[in-house]
Parts: structure tokens; sequence; C-alpha cells
């Protein structure tokens, strides 16, 4: 023979799938969103979501050459990045502002750590959470069909559950952020990522539950209008605001997400606790983001006291 | 029923459909024959033969090195050559003694030997320990050693390893197959020497024609019992099988016999059949010619100390230069960067493939997904541990169960940023390994 044979550590065989495939799928899960709420809110809704893709990208490629660092833009990852910022942002919000969040989710919150993997939050929440601290009016300003007005979550804060309509909710024609108001949309994906095992119903899951238990129980104390498992303030909880986003594509970011499986339990019932406590108690109606960032922090805590028992140790069942 | 596993493991394709159905065939090997003094776990055999010295087929050339150690027969008759190291296929030199092939094939008388019933256990575990039997599944570890646990009577289960789960190898799945009969007779004679025991036959459940012939063989054998097991990698790993076939679990300070079980391969338990009712020694075993770079994939009967090259060649030979070929399956076998190396008691396949399909993939950075921690048997978390490797932190690594790792590659398998975990934690727990001794 004259060529040599090639040696390498086994094994030698490897699955087909990679990280780049994976993200490029959590990508093709947004687009039913992001098709929805181009049609909900037009042309500025799809420029802003061109601009923050574009604009993570161009960060990441632009840091990474910089730093004479390998090119990382084709694992997709900052396209998901900016992606979900552009889902996350008011469609009337100017652009400059949708591709400051990108440059800072890619630059700070990502590479500045380490780059794919490392960081330590959701970089698309770590830049919404910026900009509104920010930017709070440009950001929490919601103009529908030329009004306007308060997100259903608002006037249910306030506690007027009447001018509050299901089906709108569950379908989308609500104003809001970009992305997270048709929950239909937003399940599509999902099921989509849970039939390809990309994602499970461990964290989401959880986090539903816990938070429908958490309101459930504590909405009342809230607001006195609202009764013990009240199904209509609990359906439009369920369907308001960032929670339907949030749970199925940014709680379970792989990498600011416990590996351990226990871990994914607890974590999931903190966000539900949290996101329960922010909506009813906190000075804002909204509450994920805050949760999903915070419990991200937490994660290095929650993966110590859930490690795994080995085999034979207890752990085979 | 509900077939019998474990937790964690993988699904990759088995690529048996290349050699499953191509029955057993005899080979005769042409050029000379390389006995590696070195072929199981313990001391090297020590040679009792010199150069010049005229050996028969069955004549033992080398004795046990010790009492973990096993002694090396003759598989041809011929003469003497040198004694000299030679490389064996895990790409170390190791002493061997090298015979030249007359031809002939001549042949030792056996010494007659007992009926099985008048045996003692003691004479039975001689005859193994004497006929060189090893695990031949790949540890070789000295069978004679194996059965030979401080405290027999709390044996409970003999597991007949049929799982055969590697990719594309199926020489177990055609001893099952052809020769049946000297696979429970081995079992047989096993629980002579555990009158507590059981013997078990885990097969998995992508054979039912091994399933149905072995319950067949097996109806009237009250002390045997033959379970399905689902088809998963790594379901012949010694502790997934005593876990799916008995429920019990062995971490890594511990031996199959402290849960009161002995588990022994297929070839090996074929080959305690010859030594103790037969009276041959271990001398040949069936290897899998297989891959997509061979042109004729089979099954093979081949002599120890036959080159490998030769029985490439019984297969056809290759249809192209392959990329890679792999000694053992694709999960856990060794890379070989030459085919000048003799079949092994631990051979059970060589596979060639035109392409390395692990050739060019690039690391990437970890996305902390938990792949790994779904597929790994050992129920640890490899990604951090493979950190904690390349850190060398011991203290981390130990502490966070590295050393329970059964290094079967599932973890690096389905990795989607394709990093070397086996690798990494497979190289620290060798260094852990050195160090305790050290102390």
């Amino acid at each position: 023979m004259e060529n040599k044979l090639n040696i390498s550590s086994s094994p030698h065989i490897r699955s087909k799938i990679t990280s780049g495939n994976i993200m490029l799928m959590v990508t093709v899960a947004l687009l039913p969103a992001s098709a929805f709420g181009v049609y909900n809110f037009g042309m500025s809704a799809l420029l802003m979501l061109i601009v923050t893709t574009a604009a993570a990208v161009l960060t990441e490629y632009v840091y990474e050459k910089l730093m004479h660092k390998k090119i990382t833009i084709n694992d997709f990852s900052a396209v998901v990045t900016g992606l979900l910022l552009g889902l996350n942002m008011p469609p009337t919000a100017p652009l400059w502002m949708g591709a400051l969040g990108s440059v800072f989710a890619i630059l700070i919150v990502k590479q500045l750590f380490g780059g794919l993997g490392q960081n330590f939050m959701n970089p698309a929440l770590g830049a919404r959470c910026f900009l509104l601290i920010s930017f709070t009016s440009q950001m929490t300003t919601f103009i529908y069909d030329g009004e306007t007005g308060p997100t259903p979550l608002a006037y249910i804060k306030e506690g007027s559950m009447e001018s509050i309509n299901s089906m709108n909710m569950l379908l989308g024609r609500i104003p809001g952020t970009i992305g997270e108001t048709s929950v239909i949309a937003i399940v599509i994906g999902a099921m989509f990522l849970i039939l390809l095992g990309i994602i499970d119903l461990r964290i989401p899951g959880t986090y539903i539950l816990t938070f429908v238990a958490f309101i459930g129980i504590f909405g009342p104390m809230a607001n006195e209008n609202i009764g013990f498992f009240d199904p209509h303030y609990i359906t439009a909880q369920l369907c308001g605001g960032g929670l339907m986003l949030g749970a199925w594509f940014m709680a379970t970011d792989y990498v600011t997400s416990p590996i351990t499986k226990k871990g994914q339990i607890l974590f999931g019932v903190l966000l539900g606790v949290l996101t329960g406590l922010f909506r009813l108690f906190g000075g804002s109606a909204e509450g994920v983001s805050y949760a999903i960032i915070i419990s991200n922090l937490l994660v290095p805590l929650i993966e110590k006291v859930t490690l795994p028992k080995p085999f034979g140790k207890g752990g085979e069942k | 029923m509900a077939l019998l596993t474990f937790k964690g493991g993988i699904h990759p394709d088995d690529g048996k459909r290349l050699a499953k159905d191509k029955a057993i065939v005899d080979v005769k090997p042409k050029g000379d024959l390389v006995y590696l003094l070195s072929q199981h776990i313990g001391a090297p055999a020590v040679p009792i033969v010199e150069k010049g010295d005229r050996v028969l087929k069955g004549q033992k050339i080398a004795e046990a090195g010790g009492f973990v150690s096993a002694p090396i027969y003759a598989s041809v008759s011929g003469t003497v050559k040198s004694i000299e190291p030679h490389f064996n296929p895990t790409g170390a030199k190791v002493n061997s003694i090298i015979v030249e092939n007359d031809g002939e094939y001549e042949e030792v008388q056996y010494a007659q030997v007992k009926p099985l019933e008048e045996m003692t256990k003691e004479e039975i575990l001689n005859a193994i320990g004497e006929a060189g039997v090893v695990g031949m599944g790949g540890a070789g570890f000295p069978t004679k050693v194996k059965l030979s646990p401080k405290e027999p009577e709390k044996i409970e289960y003999i597991i007949a390893n049929c799982a055969e789960c590697e990719p594309y190898i199926t020489a177990d799945y055609r001893r099952m197959i052809e020769t049946p009969e000297l696979l429970v007779g081995g079992m047989k004679v096993i629980l002579s020497i555990f009158d507590n025991a059981k013997g078990i036959f885990g097969v998995e459940d992508n054979k039912p024609d091994c399933i149905e012939k072995l319950k067949e063989l097996t109806k009237d054998e009250p002390r045997m019992e033959v379970v399905a097991l689902k088809t998963k990698y790594p379901q012949g790993a010694e502790r997934q099988l005593i876990y799916a076939t008995t429920g019990r679990a062995i971490n890594s300070t511990m031996l199959p016999a402290d849960a009161g079980c002995v588990v022994d391969n297929v070839e090996t338990m074929i080959n305690v059949y010859q030594a103790v009712v037969k009276g041959i020694p271990c001398m040949e075993r069936i290897v899998t010619v297989s891959g997509d770079a061979v042109n004729e994939p089979g099954n093979f009967r081949a002599p120890f100390g036959m080159n490998q090259m030769e029985l490439v060649e019984a297969a056809g030979g290759f249809k192209d230069e392959p990329e890679k070929v792999i000694s053992g399956g694709p999960m856990m076998g060794f890379a070989m960067f030459t085919l000048d190396v003799p079949v092994t008691k631990t051979s059970s396949s060589i596979l060639s493939f035109l392409k390395d399909p692990v050739k060019g993939l690039e690391e990437t950075a970890c996305i902390n997904c938990g792949r790994c921690v779904d597929a790994c048997p050992s129920r640890i978390i490899p990604s951090r541990l493979a950190d904690y490797a390349q850190h060398h932190n011991e203290e981390a690594f130990t502490k966070m169960n590295g050393m329970e790792c059964v290094e079967c590659g599932s973890c690096s398998y389905v990795c989607p940023a394709k990093r070397p975990l086996k690798q990494a934690i497979g190289s620290m727990r060798k260094i852990v390994l050195a160090n305790r001794r050290k102390k």
C-alpha cells in the first residue's frame, strides 16, 4: 500500500449531527414566529429582523477577524442570537437600536466571555434587558393598528379582564414585540424542534406548569378581581408577553441551561416562580426576560446540587 | 416481555448486513506465523521453544508467565525461526515467537480427556488455564482467573455475552448460528464449576434467529435461560450486560463476582468447551473481515499468529486502498497503521474503510447540549470530565466520577461539536491509574 493508513483514537464513527445543523434547525423553527411578526406588523418588523440578524453576524465576524480567531459565523449561532433579539424588539423601535442590541449581545455577552459555549447568560436576552434599561420608553411603546396602547398583559396587570380576547392572543393579533405575540406560530416552531430531538419538554414543560400553578394560587393576592385558578386569567397570562417565546426558545438555550436532567427540572421551576413573582408583584407587567437571565446566572449552582449519581452508585435506574 | 436494557447508549448504523450471512470459512496461513507472547492481560508468556526447534500444531510453545497469564500454542507445524519483537494490532512491539509454516499441519496427539461428569472443579479450571483460554471479546483476561473467584458458592449468574453490540462484527453471530451447541456446551462446563449459578444467554433482539436456536437447545436445561436484550450500543459492555440481565449494578471499584456474576463472551465459552470437553488448546478464532474497502466481507476461522493481510486477501483483498483499518469494532477498536500484524486471541475483526469517517472532522466549542450525558451508560457528564482532563485537573476529574467511565465512546459518537471526549477522558483515566500505582 502506498498511502499511509489513518490513525486515530476510537470511536471511528460519529453521528452526522453537528452544532451548525442544530443552530440551523433552531433558525428554521423561528421562521413561523418571524413570518407572523412580519404579517402582523408589516415592513418595519421585517427590516428589524434583517438588521438585528445581520448586525449579530457582522459583529461576530469583525471581532473574530480582529482578534485573529477562527471565523465561526457559519455555525449559525450568531444568526439565532440576532434573530431572537429581533423577535424581542417592538416593531416600532428604531433600527439602530436593534443593531446596537446585536452588537451588545455578540460582543459583550458572548465574545468577551470566550465565545460560543462560554456565555453565562442568553446573549439575546442580555441585550434585550440592556436596551430595556437604556431606552425604556422606545422599548415599551407598542403601536398596533395605528394606535398606541398597552399590551394585553398591561391590561391584566391593571386587573381589567374585560378587554381581553383570548383567541386574538392565541393567534397573535395583539400588540407586543415582533415575535412574541402568536402562541400558535411559536408552538409550531417548538414542536418542530421537539420532533427533531433538539429540545425536550423538561425545561419548557416545568416552566409553564410552575408558572400556571404560581399565578393560579397567587393571582388573587395580586389582584382582587381575579379568582383562584381563574381560567380566563391563566389563559391570558400564558398567551401574553414573552412567556411562550421565552419558554420554548430562550430558556431551552443549551449553553445557558443546566446540563443535568434534574437541574433542568429545577431550572424550569425556578423560571416559573420568578416569572410569576415579577409579573404579579413586580413593577412591570412583563417578567420573562429577567426571570431567564437571573436563572441563567444560577445554572452553575443548580448543576452543583443536581449532579447525577453514576452507574453502580445508584444512577443506573 | 419488555426487552432488557440499561439507561443511555446509542444506535449507530450496525453495518452487520455486509458479513452477517457469510458462513464461516476456514483459512490456511501462507507466510510465517507470529505468536505474540502478550496477547492477554497479565504477565507475558515465557517461550519454551528455541530457534530451530520443530513444532507441531497444538504444541505448547510458551508457558504462562504467572498466575494472571496464559500459555500459547502453535497453530501450524513448522520451525521456530526466531524469537523477537513484533508489532501487535495496537501498534506496540511485543516479544513474539515466529514460526515458519511447513504447510503440513501435523498435529500433536491430544491427551485423552475424562468425561465432564467425572472431572473435579479443579481439573476443569486447570484444563481451561492450560489451554490458554482468555476473554476473547477484546479484554483478554485469563478465563481461569475469572472463573476462580474467592467465594465460588456466591456466584449466582453465569452470563454469556451474546450481545455483539459493536457495529460490523458478526463473528459471534455466526458462531451462534452455526454451532450453538458448542456455546451451550461451554456454558455447561462453566456451570459445573458453580453449583449455585444459573446460566443466562443475553442476546440482542436484532438476532432473533440466535435467540430461537439457543432457546431450542436449552429447553431441557433447567439451569439455563435465554433472554432478549434491546439492540443498543454498548449492550455488551460488562457492567451494562450484568445490569440488563440481572438488575445488579457494579461500579469501577467492584468486580462482576461482587455482584455474584461472571460474564464470558461467545468465543470464550466455545473455547472453554473445546479445552475441557475435547482437550484442544486455544489456537484459532472467528474473525470478521468487513468494511467497504474489502471485496468479499466474511467470517473466517483464522489460526492465531496468521498475518492479518493474508486474512484480508482471503476476503478477496482490497477494492481500493483503504484510508482506515481497524482491529476490533468501530466503537472501541484500534486504528492500525499496518496490516503486518498477527491475528491474536482478541482479534474479533478487521474492518477496512475506503474513507476514514473521522478524518477532517473539525472540533468546535462545546455548546452544552447534553447529548453526551444522555448517551453515557455510566451516567456521568462526559463534556465536563473532558474539560477537567484537558486541564489536568485530576482532583475534579475523580470527584466528578471520571473513573466510572467504561470508555465505550458513546459520548464522542454523539457530540455535535465533534469533541474527542472519550480520548480525553480515557487518557486522564490512565494518568490517574498510574498515579495510584505510584502511591
